[in-house]
């Protein structure tokens, strides 16, 4: 199967997706949303697959919409955009969190706007010490979306996030990863790499027990702390029942390396 | 112990301590509710209506789907007059008019008659994937199982025009939210939960839970008045029964009592 916008490839556990509109720094227009949709229900729906690492081509990582998709004409009603979120970024979204694997972004280069944001909805973000990330938006009048008001806060706080999304600053991958709101910088010569290592190790790791570790973090931001402990016991319950906690357990046991095989 | 049963959409299987479960099993058809299905129900509700042995019975549909809707092919064959003369309503009836609890274990989709048969059940336990709907309105006709009279009893008015006028579906939370449903649990848990819960109706006296299923359901069809007053008879009717001596007593003796549906 072969995309316009994309690349798209399996080998073993491991997914790649690689945005691939790189004269338009990989912004996003419908064909490229269509793609990257189909590629991660795919995913969603492959339990062979067992880790997804997204990342680019050429010098950005993704400069969010498209603008000259959204052609300005001042005689025109007003279009509304909160279809376009409806229909193509809240469900990429949505999509990307909801996979029950471990999502990798290793962002290239520049990472603005929902490009950005897209980045921060990944369960880890490695960066090119070339990256930035730019929450673009306050400076044609909008408000950052794909996630980016809600996961900015609980990455960097609530200072630097009113910070980013007001002032619109660029800030560099190496900032980023001192503010703990990725993970860690590579020079760009090893980010893909270093990348591919993380993936190929997290696609032999116990792929039901990280997704329920996702889970029980991504369910903390809301849960207060009876909540959280109630469904800790819950996820325990279900990772205590899959094989590969029993693999775990007899490996240690018999001081051998486990096998695990994601359920 | 497991035992598997011959049906074309349903598996039903006893468990020991009284719980009899019935899962919707037509995955391709997202269990869809065609005539088969709703007879297979009741035949099985009907064999175990007098079965001393069944005191809580449990409707799922797995992990995935409870049920996506009726058989539309079914349907739009009938038109008025065929509609008129359904055996369907039939169906409907008989499973409200069981009288033992029934708990529904919903994940993913109920929608439609799926919705409808979710609240025929007297609990409701969801996995946080459900989606709860009456999508009717979007075929050009309505919700035709009490889903316009079962769903506005329980979550008001403005919620239940809201889901039959539009079609669209509420979540998990919102479903507990407005009283639809008892409990939200993960998904693959949400049968265990539910086993719990009726192990642990299926050890109260089945007397008292059949009369107080049928006072709880006749709040639906009275006036407070009349209905406090028959729930005082209900009540007074109990005290001719050998379990609320057994109970009374294992209760004074600090011991746990056993009831013998007598």
């Amino acid at each position: 199967m072969s995309y316009q916008h994309i690349e798209f490839s399996i080998d073993k556990g491991v997914a790649v997706l690689t945005f691939n509109r790189p004269d338009k720094l990989n912004s996003f227009n419908q064909v490229m949303h269509k793609e990257v949709r189909e590629v991660l229900k795919k995913i969603s729906a492959d339990s062979h697959i067992r880790c997804l690492l997204i990342t680019a081509k050429g010098n950005g990582f993704c400069a969010g919409q498209d603008l000259s998709e959204r052609k300005y004409d001042p005689d025109a009603a007003p279009i509304n955009l909160g279809d376009s979120i409806e229909k193509n970024y809240n469900p990429l979204i949505r999509l990307i969190r909801s996979l029950q694997l471990p999502v990798i972004c290793a962002v290239n280069g520049v990472a603005a706007g929902a490009g950005a944001n897209i980045a921060l909805a990944c369960d880890i973000v490695l960066a090119s010490t070339k990256a930035s990330f730019i929450q673009a938006f306050c400076k044609i009048g909008l408000v950052p979306d794909s996630g980016g008001t809600w996961t900015l806060p609980r990455a960097v706080g609530m200072p630097r996030a009113m910070a980013l999304a007001l002032l619109g600053d660029k800030i560099t991958a190496e900032q980023a990863e001192q503010w703990g709101m990725i993970w860690k910088t590579y020079p760009p010569n090893e980010l893909y790499d270093e990348a591919m290592k993380m993936a190929v190790n997290l696609s032999e790791q116990p792929t039901l027990g990280l997704a329920l570790i996702k889970k029980a973090l991504q369910s903390s931001t809301q849960n207060t702390l009876d909540q959280q402990l109630d469904l800790e016991r819950d996820l325990q319950t279900l990772a205590g029942q899959s094989r590969d906690y029993q693999e775990g357990v007899t490996a240690f046991m018999e001081k051998r390396k486990p096998k695990f095989l994601g359920h | 112990m497991m035992n598997k049963e011959s049906n074309e959409d349903i598996l039903v299987s006893n468990v020991d301590d009284g719980v009899l479960t019935i899962t919707l099993n037509r995955p391709k058809a997202y269990n869809a509710l065609r005539n088969n299905a709703l007879q297979e129900i009741v035949n099985e509700l009907e064999k175990v209506e007098n079965d001393n042995n069944i005191k809580v019975v449990i409707i799922t549909g797995g992990k995935k789907v409870f049920a996506a809707g009726a058989d539309i092919k079914e349907m739009a064959q009938l038109n008025v007059v065929g509609l008129l003369n359904d055996i369907r309503p039939v169906f409907w009836r008989k499973i409200a008019a069981f009288p033992k609890p029934i708990i529904a274990v919903v994940n993913g989709f109920a929608l439609g008659a799926g919705c409808e048969l979710m609240m025929h059940c007297d609990i409701v336990i969801v996995g946080d994937n459900a989606q709860i709907g009456q999508p009717e309105i979007n075929l050009g006709i309505m919700p035709g199982l009490g889903g316009t009279q079962r769903l506005l009893r329980t979550v008001g008015k403005s919620m239940a025009m809201q889901m039959v006028l539009s079609g669209e579906f509420i979540n998990a939370e919102q479903a507990k939210n407005f009283g639809l449903v008892s409990e939200v649990t993960l998904p693959e848990l949400s049968y265990s939960r539910a086993l719990t819960l009726a192990k642990v109706i299926a050890q109260k006296s089945p007397i008292a839970v059949r009369i107080a299923k049928e006072s709880l359901l006749n709040a639906y069809e009275t006036t407070l008045e009349a209905g406090l007053a028959s729930e005082r008879k209900a009540f007074t009717l109990l005290a001719a029964t050998e379990d609320r001596a057994e109970g009374i007593a294992a209760f004074m003796e600090k011991r746990k009592p056993v009831f013998q549906g007598q």
